[in-house]
């Protein structure tokens, strides 16, 4: 009340700033109150998925192609393709995909249908001598889990887009956190944790801190984790906006059969020479999600650090195997591409990764901290009363 | 004027730098595989993650 006798102007700024801070804790309030516990699921489940290689190594799920001398020619394709079919004659062959460590392994996946789904089989097969390597279950096991946890909550493209909300609430909470910070920080150095008062200031502290130094890796991991659940949308955008016109003069016509296709081999060569400076990253199969039903999408990749994240299509014709079309990457698949390494944490190598793991665990605390503030008490990060012209915070930051 | 702007950097300045560093860090390794990107990103990314866990959890006595 004794504000009030001193110069107007300034209680005028103070009322002001106090109501901008009221708004910027309630967005911040709901907005992570919202998208906590989803958080905490991501950042739990994300943990052992940032080493889901090395976890598969240890457990020996990981398949190595037996040392051969370097240079031992490669089986055709096709010769591949009939080991996989052979083990399951009853699906057909959705994509075929080299790994990111070696040339030497096939990756084929088959399915009942063409359509995507949760239901598939992986069958690795030696590059070389076309022989049967493995049958690795990925859809099932304690990874398996945490990866559709993470990724769709077992609840197909619904669940990828809802967490996709949670990541834009996550990025609403960052920003609003930002704008907090001031007013919190006002009277303490960077870093000041306050552990010898009451806990509740210690774990306030301990919010504001790791989630200013946590502040630009969270939002990127968000942000770029948010734009990973658009990616079957942002695919089907790609094929209604650039392969519509390619795909016009094979309008009315059914998915080219098995029995009609040419060699896969083939189309590898020729989309291959299309593009001489690439490896292969992926093949999707006539009718497969990521191609059309007449054609062999051949996915190339570049050689240098930052073009090896691309993807190149070639669209070439399954029954000619003559190349129809190697349309350019829009702007929107590049973006998406682009973004998953940033989100994944796998482009830096092993410091990258134990960083990862170390802001990732930051973050839980953040998400922890944050929460239990909240059930604490509620309304601390609101201005007491109007009468009061600064807000409630700085009562509780100053010494 | 003068009070108001040490004051904004009391409070902002290793925010900023932190931030800085991070994306540099995340940036940096893009461009590079295996090489002098990714040592520049581990430096960059890790002095925040030092500096949460040094002030979060290792530093005792402030002051």
């Amino acid at each position: 009340m004794a504000s009030h006798a001193s110069g107007t102007s300034s209680i005028g700024a103070n009322q002001m700033q106090s109501h901008t801070i009221k708004i910027w804790a309630w967005v911040h309030k709901w907005s992570s109150l919202v998208c906590t516990v989803f958080m905490l699921l991501l950042c739990l489940t994300g943990l052992p998925l940032i080493f889901h290689h090395e976890i598969g190594h240890l457990l020996g799920t990981e398949v190595e192609a037996p040392p051969m001398p370097e240079g031992t020619p490669h089986a055709s394709l096709d010769k591949v393709l009939d080991v996989a079919r052979a083990q399951y004659p009853d699906r057909v062959v959705q994509f075929a995909s080299k790994s990111d460590e070696t040339d030497d392994l096939w990756f084929i996946t088959m399915t009942p249908t063409p359509a995507p789904t949760d239901d598939f089989r992986s069958v690795v097969v030696d590059a070389r001598t076309a022989e049967l390597l493995a049958q690795p279950r990925f859809d099932q096991g304690f990874m398996w889990i945490m990866f559709k946890l993470h990724v769709d909550l077992f609840a197909g493209l619904p669940g990828k887009l809802f967490l996709g909300l949670m990541g834009l609430l996550l990025l609403i909470a960052i920003v609003s956190g930002v704008v907090l910070y001031a007013p919190f920080m006002r009277k303490l150095d960077f870093g000041t944790v306050r552990r010898d008062r009451q806990p509740r200031l210690k774990w306030l502290d301990l919010h504001n801190l790791l989630g200013i130094v946590t502040l630009v890796w969270l939002f990127v991991v968000g942000a770029t984790g948010m734009i990973n659940t658009w990616a079957d949308l942002v695919i089907k955008y790609w094929q209604h906006d650039q392969l519509s016109s390619v795909l016009a003069p094979y309008q009315g016509q059914p998915t080219v059969p098995v029995a009609e296709r040419a060699s896969v081999q083939r189309s590898l060569e020729v989309a291959r020479h299309q593009a001489p400076d690439t490896k292969l990253s992926f093949i999707a199969f006539p009718g497969t999600s990521f191609s059309s039903p007449h054609h062999h999408t051949i996915f190339l990749r570049g050689n240098e650090p930052l073009t090896s994240r691309l993807l190149y299509p070639v669209l070439v014709d399954a029954k000619s195997a003559q190349v129809t079309a190697a349309p350019e990457l829009p702007w929107y698949l590049a973006a998406l591409l682009v973004s998953q390494p940033l989100h994944f944490g796998d482009y830096g190598g092993r410091v990258m990764q134990i960083i990862w793991a170390l802001l990732d665990i930051a973050s839980i605390v953040v998400l922890g901290t944050g929460l239990y503030l909240w059930i604490k008490k509620g309304r601390s990060t609101e201005p007491k009363s109007r009468q009061s012209s600064q807000p409630r915070i700085s009562e509780e930051v100053a010494p | 004027m003068k009070n108001t702007q040490s004051r904004l950097l009391a409070i902002w300045g290793w925010p900023v730098a932190l931030g800085l560093l991070t994306g540099i860090g995340l940036i940096a390794a893009l461009f590079s595989d295996g090489g002098l990107g990714d040592t520049l990103s581990g430096i960059c990314l890790g002095i925040p993650t030092v500096c949460g866990i040094w002030y979060g959890l290792l530093r005792r006595s402030p002051r």
